[in-house]
């Protein structure tokens, strides 16, 4: 469990999956990595994928970031599979791709018996209450440990676009929620 | 997003009236106009329904306004009446809808393109349509700019028919300089000059000129007046209006073509699904099939002599869709060779993969 | 022009003369309703290059398009405020008008009519209420009266007639009155009202049908009608002493409801100003 992908290099292209159900942040994580690769000059595409409900439906978030144009714009496989719920998790672990990377909140997923080799697991949702005191930051935990495993997107465009898509007075607290989730994602590594 | 590229491409185009009413996967559009409009002295109101929304649309056109109305498939069915009036009428305007699974209300949140059809004959009686299809953000972008110019051109209600996939698509675009944006002047004439006649697409007095212009849905006569019961009188305006448009359809064609020597086989497609069929064509070449590529950016008037020539070329059109079978039923009135339809609906759009398999094991 | 000479000067100053005579029928109320319109512009003293006609399908419609001279839009069945409201907000110095039926505006736009109201932009609605569907030959409407027998209501209609004025009062209008053509001057003087009001305004005009309506009530003049409306009027000063059962089968007339609520478009204008200013400074 130790092949963590700290030094996955991506070639052409990588595809991530958000997921979890709404209310999470799930389409707000997909659209700042989108957002931090186009500033990295990358070509990147999100789509998303919802249910009627605002609040507790399923709900995934695609993010392609490639050098070059992309026409696949719903991928079968990923590279990448970001499972914040347990019913998401188990819609969508078929769609990772042989090799692929699973991060989870192992409060909220039990990857069971079928765990992929390259699994890495965080409490994304319990620091954000307990450090941030705010269960919502839990995307951010989580996108910090997603980009300080993947290493796709730099760290900078990165933050810049949380600063530019949160509201003004949540910015710090957000930004420091990402950084836990990063810190916490070297030190797996 | 799609959807936001639209609403900036309005604006770039000098929209300055929005009316419109919320819903998936169109909302977007109206939430950029609501919020950027009045920063350029435009308006944004939104109404009770759909029905009201395209028909405030019109009224702003008439008091001189640029205008634009979005929504998706309900609502789409809604405007067909109104659509007709845009049309009988000569109203220069836009409307975008972002196509959602339907029939009814369907898959609400999930992308489709199944109102090709009904962008062509959904309004009742003789006309026709001028509808563009994007393929990509930037893609939205400036065939929203086109759509303004050529209901501006031919006076006439122009569809921008996106579908859910772009319009919730997040991609990157970049915004060209404004002085780089050619617009299509509103055509005005002098006091005299008939609103509704005298030439294919007449010019057009508004409201708060003192012309004391009259403007009815009902058959009317070059003045505006209504006549409803001369024959030759519906004749000639109805012949006319169609006429405006499929004598120009060679000008408002617009495509992308991709053939190379030897293909047996062709891709025709439009709108989201461009974009996996293009990737599917490029692959298929990689691994050797000779395969030609035919996209509809305007999908009506049809790009009849386009799907002509690739016919002559190829022993089969492969027509990738997200409905069961729309364009490809019109591509079958140009070709007496095997159309083959590659339907996907269900909300997810095909993948580069199963369309590049249908490539292969027809060429 | 010959046309001079034969008409009022009132008439040549805001009619479309060379579309006279009319097309409505003998004793028809849309008459009466014109009529006294003309002489509403007339005292106001208003410009016809500063009107805008919006009007839906249905004899009433047919009022100012063609009569009336000014930018005329004539929209489809039911549509009419909607198309009012954009043609108000692009706009704002026109006057903007709707004259149509009660099936237009209480019927199938019923609802574009509510929420202008509610929005209380400056439109000055004329709904010529003749009870029925008279156009398609006399068939049961929001504003027939309950038991009445027309073309699709053989056996007397079930419903209950929509109290317009009403509605639109409560949904948020500056002014809304209601008059009769038996009340000619009072319904001028509404007109005017509703035409000097900043905001929504309203006026409900019950006008006789004597041919379509009047064919199934057996009411054939137009005058059975005046009698009727002289009759059954009560002044909305004395139907508020009234009970509900005293006031059914009367029509209440007079000025229902006056207030001075913040117009909608003004108050676009003043958030678009707003950004004019920061953008100046």
């Amino acid at each position: 469990m130790k092949d963590s992908g700290r030094n996955w290099r991506i070639e052409r292209k990588m595809n991530i999956r958000f997921s979890g159900f709404g209310g999470q942040g799930i389409i707000l994580s997909g659209y700042i990595f989108g957002t931090a690769a186009v500033n990295d000059g990358k070509s990147a595409l999100q789509t998303q994928s919802y249910g009627s409900e605002s609040r507790g439906g399923g709900c995934r978030s695609d993010v392609l970031v490639s050098q070059e144009e992309i026409y696949d714009l719903g991928p079968s496989k990923f590279d990448v599979l970001v499972a914040l719920s347990q019913s998401a998790y188990n819609s969508y672990i078929g769609s990772l791709g042989k090799g692929g990377i699973l991060l989870v909140d192992e409060d909220l997923v039990d990857p069971g018996s079928h765990t992929p080799p390259k699994t890495h697991k965080i409490k994304a949702t319990d620091i954000a209450f307990k450090k941030f005191g705010n269960k919502i930051m839990a995307n951010m935990v989580m996108m910090g440990f997603v980009n300080s495993i993947l290493g796709v997107i730099s760290k900078e465009s990165l933050k810049k676009a949380i600063r530019d898509n949160v509201a003004e007075e949540t910015a710090e607290s957000n930004l420091q929620a990402f950084d836990e989730g990063y810190r916490m994602g070297k030190e797996i590594n | 997003m799609g959807d936001e590229a639209a609403a900036y491409g309005a604006l770039y185009a000098g929209c300055n009236f929005f009316a419109g009413y919320p819903i998936t996967p169109a909302s977007e559009i109206a939430e950029v106009m609501a919020r950027e409009l009045p920063r350029s002295d435009g308006y944004y109101v939104q109404m009770e329904d759909e029905i009201s929304s395209i028909s405030a649309i019109i009224g702003a056109v008439w008091a001189g306004g640029k205008a634009m109305t979005a929504t998706s498939g309900p609502g789409f069915s809604l405007m067909q009446e109104n659509i007709g009036y845009a049309i009988m009428t000569e109203t220069p305007c836009v409307l975008v809808n972002v196509q959602r699974s339907g029939p009814s209300t369907g898959q609400a949140t999930k992308p489709a393109q199944g109102d090709v059809l009904q962008a062509r004959w959904g309004t009742h009686g003789d006309h026709e349509i001028i509808a563009l299809s994007p393929s990509s953000v930037q893609e939205t972008f400036s065939l929203t700019i086109e759509a303004f110019n050529l209901s501006e051109k031919y006076r006439t209600l122009v569809i921008l028919l996106m579908d859910g996939e772009i319009g919730h698509l997040r991609e990157n675009i970049t915004f060209p300089p404004l002085e780089e944006i050619t617009l299509q002047e509103r055509k005005t004439g002098p006091a005299d000059a008939p609103s509704f006649g005298g030439a294919a697409v007449p010019p057009m007095s508004t409201f708060g000129q003192g012309r004391f212009v009259h403007v009815t849905g009902s058959t009317h006569k070059e003045n505006g007046m209504r006549d409803v019961s001369t024959q030759s009188v519906h004749q000639e305006l109805v012949t006319r209006l169609c006429g405006k448009i499929r004598d120009a359809r060679g000008e408002i064609w617009r495509i992308e073509e991709d053939y190379m020597p030897g293909a047996k086989v062709g891709v025709l497609t439009y709108g989201a699904t461009a974009r996996p069929a293009k990737g599917a064509v490029l692959e298929a070449r990689r691994q050797g099939t000779a395969v030609d590529f035919l996209r509809l950016i305007s999908i009506w008037p049809f790009p009849e002599e386009a799907v002509r020539k690739l016919a002559d070329r190829v022993d089969v059109i492969l027509v990738p869709e997200m409905n069961l079978g729309q364009i490809s039923r019109e591509v079958e009135r140009f070709t007496s060779k095997p159309v083959l339809p590659i339907s996907r609906i269900g909300g997810v759009i095909h993948r580069v993969e199963e369309i590049k398999d249908e490539i292969i094991a027809n060429g | 022009m010959k046309e001079d000479k034969i008409f009022h000067p009132r008439a040549n100053k805001y009619l479309r003369t060379e579309m006279l005579p009319t097309a409505f029928c003998p004793g028809c109320g849309c008459g009466t309703v014109l009529n006294g319109f003309l002489q509403a512009l007339d005292e106001l003293k208003l410009d016809p290059k500063e009107l805008v006609f919006v009007t839906g399908i249905g004899c009433s419609s047919w009022i100012p398009s063609p009569y009336f001279k000014g930018d005329t839009l004539h929209t489809t069945h039911g549509r009419p405020i909607a198309f009012a409201t954009g043609v108000k907000v692009m706009k704002p110095d026109m006057k903007v008008i709707v004259i149509a039926g009660d099936g237009d505006i209480a019927g199938i736009g019923g609802n574009h009519l509510i929420h202008a109201a509610r929005r209380n932009i400056d439109i000055s609605v004329f709904m010529v209420n003749n009870w029925n569907y008279g156009m398609t030959g006399g068939q049961v409407s929001p504003t027939t009266p309950f038991g009445v027998r027309t073309g699709t209501t053989p056996y007397g209609s079930a419903e209950h007639q929509l109290e317009a004025a009403e509605v639109v009062a409560a949904a948020g209008a500056n002014y809304v009155a209601r008059w009769t053509t038996y009340h000619v001057f009072p319904m001028v003087k509404a007109m005017q009202e509703a035409l000097r009001v900043k905001g929504f305004s309203f006026v409900e005009i019950i006008a006789q049908c004597p041919v379509s309506y009047g064919k199934m009530v057996k009411m054939r003049r137009g005058s059975d009608f005046l009698k009727l409306y002289k009759e059954k009027s009560v002044k909305v000063e004395k139907a508020r002493q009234m009970s509900d059962e005293e006031l059914e089968g009367k029509i209440v007339v007079g000025k229902l409801k006056e207030r001075k609520r913040t117009e909608f478009v003004s108050t676009l204008r003043q958030i678009n100003e707003r950004f004019r200013q920061e953008l100046a400074n």
